[in-house]
């Protein structure tokens, strides 16, 4: 393997598991969060803005600014896209859908240098933009997706648009596999296949859970993988913490396919006390003083033995 | 009264020409919605989207965020009802430039209940954002375009569609948020819109032959609502002020008037007809007029109400006054 390929490894391995790191302690130090979804995500959001993403450097200040307006005529308003720096024809994009990933996407700023840890400080107060859900305001959004599987059908337009621009950019979008139960995702897909939309590349995060529960428990998805190529992607299952793997996908010539690397991720990753909680992922709540306890133990172990 | 055929199929043409910003997007309708020779002329801008409105709302999103102006062509009731969630947080809550050119409002169409739009301008009003505009005849149909296109946001627009009257001037087009003054008057003050004004010509022609003063206002921009002109002949009218619109009395023209009479403390009554607050069902838009009190004489008994007296006008009086019926091909068609 070439030295600058083990550098970029390394670098995001090292990312990744700050992205662990910091999102645990915030939510043990908040009584509870979206802990799985950290878990989960953390190498996808790492090889995003490590290795997957041609970003330009963040042109947002380093400290997010205060909420100041929703988007309305002839007003001016801030786009969370800065973080991910100018929008150039030659540069990607990133369009994330599962706003209430947005602990981790923050996170991942800050492990990516384009936000200072202080940012994480505004998470989920009132009059900042560093929301608990984002919106188009929130560092790191280009746009409003807390409404899931809205998303693709928005980075599908973009990238028709780039397209009649002779844009050479690629339009990176990272979902969750929740989303893939909306009719709307499946509408995106077919018109991503039909548009030959090749410059569309898609990371799910496949965690098999929910907000009601295991997916599975709640309405099956059956194979992703399957459905999806029939409906005219290129949709290739991995392991969701073998970002070697993310990067074999994103650089392979899909023909005019638009590409889905299903990321078949553990939400306990790094954390396997979260077992305890199944069949309830999707947030942490501590039943107990006892248990919240059990979880400081996990998290002081982390930080003194990382991954 | 001159009447107009298909004016939208090479207007829309034509003034897309020097556009290359303007995109189409359809959902399976490009000839029920007149953009089929669209399609024909400008291929390469063309994006048919299949019956997947959804995410038809997305795309233009996108296409809007790229600096391109995507006018969605399909019926109304695909835009503001199937896909309202994406429209609202896709579209609306980003302020961006897509324009929905929502075809077959109210009761234009015997498509029935699923076809007819009657509570859309209640649902757009609610949207922040949201621009809306209803065209009366051809000569809106047209001039709508220019201040469509001039919008800062999304814009939503009542299209008619194949046969119509030219009621307006060409050379006098649509302006944003002013009423047009269809005659001046003290006793009654009429705020009409789309297809109603038409019926209400009639009427109010009958009722100055019998001696009632009606000031009468084509209404086009729905919202924004703050046309000065509007408090100006409510406030002038003696005896009252009626609505009367093509689409349900909740949330559309109606309210809007009730919520100007509100705000500005203008102590009169207001009469509000429409579709009162029911769907309705297949047949032809004459048939629909008559049945559920939208057409001219259902004006003059509203007038009789406000004034307290009988006018003795009688349904023949105005059917003098009718213009001639829609050729047969434009009645049957129901898609």
């Amino acid at each position: 393997m070439a030295k600058q390929e083990l550098n970029w490894l390394e670098d995001a391995k090292s990312v990744a598991a700050k992205i662990r790191l910091r999102g645990f302690d915030y939510v043990m130090q908040n009584n509870g969060g979206y802990l799985s979804q950290i878990c989960s995500s953390a190498e996808i959001f790492a090889y995003l803005y490590c290795k997957g993403m041609n970003l330009g450097p963040s042109i947002a200040p380093m400290v997010p600014d205060p909420f100041d307006c929703v988007p309305s005529q002839g007003k001016p308003y801030y786009s969370g896209s800065d973080y991910n720096g100018e929008k150039l024809p030659h540069l990607d994009r990133f369009i994330f859908s599962p706003a209430h990933y947005a602990l981790v996407l923050y996170v991942a700023l800050i492990e990516a240098k384009r936000m200072a840890p202080e940012g994480l400080n505004d998470f989920n107060k009132d009059g900042s933009t560093v929301e608990l859900i984002s919106a188009e305001h929130s560092p790191g959004a280009e746009i409003t997706s807390g409404s899931l599987a809205q998303a693709l059908s928005v980075a599908g337009g973009i990238a028709i648009g780039r397209r009649i621009k002779q844009e050479t950019g690629n339009t990176w979008v990272m979902m969750s596999d929740g989303e893939f139960q909306e009719g709307q995702t499946w509408e995106a897909v077919q018109t991503l296949a039909h548009y030959k939309l090749d410059s569309i590349k898609v990371i799910v995060d496949v965690n098999g859970q929910q907000c009601d529960g295991p997916i599975e428990s709640v309405m099956s998805l059956r194979s992703l993988q399957n459905k999806l190529n029939a409906f005219g992607a290129h949709a290739e299952e991995v392991d969701g913490h073998d970002m070697e793997a993310f990067d074999r996908l994103a650089n392979m010539d899909t023909q005019g396919k638009p590409l889905f690397i299903l990321a078949i991720t553990d939400p306990t990753r790094g954390v396997s006390l979260l077992n305890t909680k199944r069949p309830t992922l999707h947030y942490l709540r501590f039943s107990s003083e006892n248990e919240k306890f059990s979880f400081q133990q996990a998290y002081d172990k982390m930080l003194k033995e990382p991954q | 009264m001159n009447l107009v055929s298909r004016p939208h199929v090479q207007n829309f043409i034509d003034w897309c020409k020097d556009k290359p910003e303007v995109l189409v997007l359809t959902a399976d309708l490009s000839n029920s919605c007149e953009v089929g020779k669209w399609r024909e002329t400008y291929p390469e801008r063309f994006f048919p989207m299949g019956m997947a409105e959804q995410n038809m709302m997305g795309m233009a999103a996108g296409l809007a965020r790229e600096g391109f102006t995507p006018f969605i062509h399909t019926f109304a009731v695909f835009i503001y009802r199937r896909p309202y969630d994406q429209l609202a947080m896709s579209i609306a809550y980003p302020n961006l430039k897509v324009r929905m050119m929502a075809f077959l409002p109210g009761i234009v169409t015997p498509g029935g209940v699923t076809h007819q739009a009657i509570e859309d301008v209640a649902i757009m009003r609610a949207t922040p954002n949201m621009t809306i505009f209803d065209t009366g005849d051809a000569t809106e149909v047209e001039s709508v375009l220019d201040i469509a296109q001039a919008v800062d946001g999304p814009v939503y627009v009542r299209l008619l569609r194949g046969d119509m009257p030219r009621l307006f001037p060409k050379d006098e087009p649509m302006q944003f948020n002013k009423a047009r003054v269809l005659s001046t008057g003290d006793d009654i003050t009429v705020l009409t819109s789309s297809i109603i004004t038409e019926e209400a010509l009639r009427a109010v022609n009958v009722l100055k032959s019998k001696g009632v003063s009606v000031n009468h206002l084509h209404i086009s921009t729905l919202k924004p609502f703050t046309d000065p002109l509007v408090v100006e002949a409510i406030n002038r009218a003696k005896y009252g002020v009626i609505t009367m619109e093509n689409h349900s009395i909740v949330g559309g023209l109606g309210s809007a008037v009730a919520e100007v009479i509100a705000d500005n403390a203008i102590h009169r009554p207001l009469l509000r007809l429409g579709l009162k607050d029911t769907y309705a069902h297949g047949a032809s838009k004459n048939f629909l007029m008559e049945e559920y009190e939208l057409d001219a004489i259902a004006l003059v008994r509203g007038v009789e109400k406000l004034l307290k007296r009988n006018l003795s006008i009688e349904k023949s009086d105005l059917e003098q006054a009718r213009i001639d019926d829609m050729n047969a091909s434009s009645k049957v068609e129901a898609l």
